[in-house]
């Protein structure tokens, strides 16, 4: 990883944790202000954009990428990177699929497969990385393509579809609040935020979140200052694989299924939100806060030009455009 | 300042986009796709009778046939602007059905179009009848063969209705009606070209008496082709395609590919919106839209009908 040469190696963990929080809280607030000014732009130019049954959509088709954008944050805050995580999603969703409505077993023994078959991918995943040194933009590709292969074949390649299991699909597409009439949250959303304000608590105030953080800035002393960290390398790419988990249980949720050839694609979409939030592809700082920003500029973006009827491929071109914008806003930054 | 130039750059661009959007009909169609030549050309016939009977469209779809969540967000999205009228080509009728029941409340009417969705919400399914089309097919690659021998089928998959419709409508004629011809294989390539090459070569491979192939949607046709090809089968093994495509319309020019059916896209684009019009006018519409299917071959590739239904 290339950030381990170039910082003191004399810098202390809890140091750089504290050194980095005065300018990824302004990357936040510049997210922040981009999200508001996305929906003040979109709600001007079309009516149809700030209803009730509109947010709900956004909100919802932010759930997904969310989560796996939480997940891959822990992973590039350590300067690795997690290719992955799209297929991982399926794969748990397949295997949740496979628990629940080929072998008949309860929805909760499937929910608890899911997460237990994320988090021995993510920690194969993290033990190629920290004890094999294979580099984790080509072990987790590799895991990806697994993953992928692994999903055709248990599903025989078609959807597995949850027609046995009817509150399966409550799990994401149920609501807690019933009693909010126009505007009943879908417990995806929930789930979304619930995992974000936990993901942030683990990465702000546990000794766990500080090693991430410090593998991330430099490795070599906190390696030198005695902490194992290849135990702490696996741990994060395992807690990767069971947010993944999450994800796949709230696709299949969502679609009533789990469908064996999606989630390639997803992971970029995953590390833009990260990336758009803050998150330094060279390690060692970002937010969950900032995570979930970028998720929902991206889905508001994508959203707002569907509702203003903007060609598809202009879509395409404008999501780029502010992916490029955003990552260069924090290269200012940094220079400053 | 220089960042604010930008952003109001970017909020002009988009007032000039949103004020494209006239007060008319608006039917937006979700297809399944938008970037095969196969999507473009039902597009190319929506925009036509949009034109012609005046009403606003938007055609969009994922980038690839896997992404079901991303066609239901497009769904969704569709629904949040309050369309007169609805175009609906289902990855997965079922994991669309709560946003096409959110459509039937709205009383919001929904055509689907080329492969159907399993449920009485759309008034109309606008497609090419694939059965009928597959077994016309059959019947030439009988007639080519000389009624007697091994045959193959590479099609692109065993869960979508257009996979499903080709390959039972091909083996069902020729096994009711050519008891001589033996179909040894049907496989499926995904219809990529790559994969269905793979697959065609194992097949040669493993029947060397093989007298045809049939390729049941464009990548397969070309990947089957291919396969022939490398293995030097080409004038031995009958080859017969789907759809069309520059790659495929060159073959059946030089000979290499014996023909194919074309589906009729632009007719099924034109349909689609046409109907959404003529629901809204409170007409009645048939359950089923047969948007017809042409067979092309070398004789007659460059007769204006066949050309008009070709796209490269």
């Amino acid at each position: 990883m290339a950030n381990q040469s170039n910082k003191a190696a004399a810098q202390s963990p809890v140091k750089t944790v504290s050194g980095t929080k005065g300018a990824s809280a302004r990357q936040k607030v510049l997210a922040f202000s981009s999200l508001v000014l996305l929906i003040i732009v979109f709600s001007i130019l079309s009516p149809n954009f700030f209803q009730p049954y509109n947010l709900i959509a956004i909100m919802l088709s932010t759930a997904v990428n969310g989560v796996l954008a939480i997940g891959v944050t822990f992973v590039i805050i350590t300067g690795g990177i997690d290719l992955s995580v799209g297929t991982m999603m399926t794969f748990t969703a397949v295997m949740a699929a496979q628990t629940v409505a080929v072998w008949n077993l309860p929805v909760i023994v499937g929910v608890f497969v899911a997460l237990l078959v994320g988090t021995i991918c993510g920690m194969t995943s993290g033990i190629m990385v920290a004890k094999f040194k294979i580099p984790p933009f080509i072990a987790t590709l590799g895991m990806s393509m697994l993953t992928k292969g692994l999903s055709l074949i248990i599903a025989n390649s078609k959807p597995i579809y949850f027609t046995n299991a009817p509150s399966f699909s409550q799990i994401a597409m149920g609501t807690m609040f019933p009693f909010l009439q126009d505007f009943q949250i879908p417990n995806a959303v929930i789930i979304l935020f619930v995992l974000a304000i936990l993901a942030s608590f683990v990465l702000n105030n546990t000794i766990f979140g500080r090693y991430t953080f410090a593998i991330g800035s430099n490795e070599e002393a906190v390696r030198l200052s005695g902490i194992d960290t290849d135990r702490w390398k696996i741990a994060v790419y395992a807690v990767n694989g069971l947010i993944c988990g999450v994800a796949g249980i709230l696709i299949a949720s969502r679609l009533n299924s789990a469908q064996p050839a999606l989630g390639q694609g997803y992971e970029l979409d995953a590390i833009a939100a990260a990336v758009i939030g803050g998150t330094s592809l060279s390690g060692g700082e970002g937010t969950i806060l900032g995570t979930i920003i970028g998720a929902f500029i991206m889905s508001t973006l994508t959203n707002g030009l569907r509702i203003l009827s903007v060609p598809q491929e202009w879509q395409i071109v404008m999501t780029g455009i502010i992916i490029i914008f955003a990552v260069y806003m924090d290269m200012l930054r940094k220079r400053r | 300042m220089k960042k604010r130039t930008v952003v109001l750059a970017f909020i002009l661009m988009l007032v000039a986009v949103g004020s494209l959007a006239a007060q008319q009909y608006y039917i937006p169609l979700i297809s399944k796709g938008f970037q095969h030549q196969f999507w473009q050309a039902v597009k190319q016939g929506a925009e036509q009778a949009a034109k012609e009977l005046g009403v606003t469209i938007t055609f969009e779809g994922p980038e690839s046939e896997a992404m079901v969540d991303k066609q239901i967000d497009m769904l969704a999205a569709a629904l949040a602007k309050n369309p007169s009228a609805l175009g609906f080509a289902a990855l997965d009728s079922k994991a669309a059905i709560p946003y096409l029941q959110q459509a039937k409340a709205k009383n919001i009417p929904v055509i689907a179009f080329d492969s159907g969705v399993d449920s009485d919400i759309p008034l109309t399914t606008c497609a090419t009848d694939n059965v009928a089309a597959a077994a016309y097919a059959a019947d030439k690659m009988a007639e080519l063969i000389g009624g007697a021998g091994e045959i193959a089928v590479v099609v692109h998959d065993q869960t979508s209705r257009t996979g499903i419709d080709r390959r039972d409508g091909f083996v069902n004629r020729i096994k009711s009606k050519y008891p001589k011809i033996t179909i040894v294989t049907v496989q499926y390539g995904g219809g990529d070209h790559l994969r269905s090459t793979d697959l065609t070569k194992a097949i040669i491979q493993s029947h060397p008496n093989l007298k045809g192939i049939f390729g049941a949607n464009e990548g397969s046709a070309i990947g089957v082709l291919n396969g022939v090809k490398e293995m030097g089968k080409v004038g031995k093994i009958v080859v017969i395609g789907y759809d069309s495509g520059a790659q495929q319309i060159a073959a059946i020019r030089s000979g290499e590919m014996a023909g194919a059916i074309t589906q009729n896209p632009v007719g099924i684009g034109y349909q689609v919106v046409a109907s959404a019009v003529k629901a809204l006018k409170g007409e009645k519409l048939p359950k089923f839209i047969d948007t017809g299917f042409y067979w092309y071959d070398k004789t007659n590739i460059d007769d204006p009908k066949i050309q008009a239904v070709l796209y490269q």
